[in-house]
């Protein structure tokens, strides 16, 4: 049931070209997003970027040199040894599929928004290229 | 779990759970705070002794029905109100329409010079004072949809304000404190922007923060949230004009 219904969301998008469809299947997207197959260097970039996904505003990362992390989010350190690729991937596509109430923004989701900027409406945060990317730096972060 | 409990009969009763909410003093650096308390090293007073001269230029000046400005001490912890029209006016609409309605003059414009060193300097003659707005009759509806817009999670990041003012209070993003998102040091000498701002254009950078819909200097949206924020701060000092990051 939870399968369909997120199909039909992805589906049912303005921005169904900009969002790929995905199943959860328990807390976890197991298959990549599109079949794509993710760069942890170019997901590094990503997570440090602090014009387009900003993960350090809220998270910090077992990296001396960046200054200035955030302490909202738990520490990434370790994240790639707590949760499965499939478990980390719904949590960048959807926190809140896991905890309504969370405070993360999904950052790869076009529906159920308010009074989004036009300049970014109908479109996610980060693509499903870039979500790969980051899942595939994430997992390396091991302790 | 007692105190949460606390805090939602606050809610319905109406008011913010007024025992969790500090000044927004607090959450400023030693070095900030110590600025903000002193005229001398707190460039915001340039604004306020531009608006203490213009509260005393031309003819039907404001000083010739208000006299002295030390008059006005008090009037900014109960702004936003309602006036008799039922229109609810921040101090700086109050000023606006003081301007085009007894002195027959053109307003000066939100954000502009004149208009921000008036209420600067206005606000200033209650720093110290205790928040006190009205939040019942006529003003109840604008608390309702102030509180309604403070809660709604809005934006491409899906955030509502308390998610961070409420919850998060106290932590670090990034590289600054979160407070609890007070009005009570506006207008604000803020070293981002390198001036004196209003508590709206600072609404507008929180907006632009979750990539929400920006909304006008003004807007009936931020006055009503303006009149939630003042009520969530009852009883605390107006800082006006704050000193901030």
């Amino acid at each position: 049931m939870r399968v369909v219904l997120a199909l039909l969301l992805a589906a049912a998008s303005p921005a169904a070209g900009q969002v790929a469809g995905f199943v959860v299947r328990g807390d976890a997207i197991e298959a990549p997003l599109a079949g794509l197959v993710g760069d942890a260097a170019r997901g590094e970039a990503v997570v440090k970027n602090r014009e387009t996904a900003n993960c350090l505003i809220c998270h910090s990362i077992p990296d001396p040199r960046e200054p200035f992390m955030g302490e909202i989010g738990p520490p990434l350190a370790g994240v790639g040894g707590r949760l499965s690729p499939g478990q980390i991937r719904l949590r960048l596509v959807d926190p809140t599929r896991v905890n309504p109430g969370a405070i993360m923004p999904a950052y790869h989701r076009t529906h159920d928004l308010l009074r989004v900027d036009p300049r970014f409406a109908g479109r996610p945060v980060l693509g499903a290229q870039e979500i790969e990317d980051v899942v595939a730096w994430l997992v390396t972060l091991r302790e | 779990m007692i105190r949460r409990a606390a805090a939602a009969l606050l809610l319905l009763a109406g008011v913010a759970a007024a025992a969790d909410i500090r000044p927004s003093r607090d959450f400023l650096s030693p070095e900030l705070r110590a600025q903000q308390d002193d005229p001398s090293r707190h460039p915001g007073w340039l604004w306020v002794e531009e608006g203490e001269a213009l509260w005393a230029r031309g003819a039907r000046s404001c000083q010739s029905c208000h006299g002295g400005i030390e008059s006005m001490a008090g009037v900014a912890a109960r702004y936003p109100a309602v006036a008799t029209d039922g229109a609810l006016l921040n101090l700086e609409g109050r000023i606006e329409r003081c301007r085009t309605e007894q002195q027959g003059e053109a307003p000066f414009g939100y954000e502009s010079e004149p208009l921000l060193s008036l209420t600067a300097a206005i606000a200033q003659r209650s720093r110290g004072m205790p928040m006190s707005v009205a939040t019942d009759g006529a003003a109840a509806p604008f608390l309702e949809r102030g509180r309604a817009f403070y809660e709604t999670r809005q934006g491409q990041l899906n955030l509502a304000c308390g998610q961070c003012h409420d919850d998060n209070a106290g932590r670090r993003l990034r590289g600054d404190v979160i407070s609890n998102g007070l009005g009570t040091g506006y207008p604000a000498y803020r070293l981002e922007w390198n001036t004196l701002g209003s508590l709206h254009r600072r609404l507008r950078a929180c907006s632009l923060g979750v990539r929400a819909t920006q909304l006008s200097l003004g807007s009936p949206e931020y006055l009503a949230l303006e009149l939630y924020l003042a009520a969530r701060a009852q009883g605390l000092p107006v800082e006006a004009p704050g000193l901030r990051r």
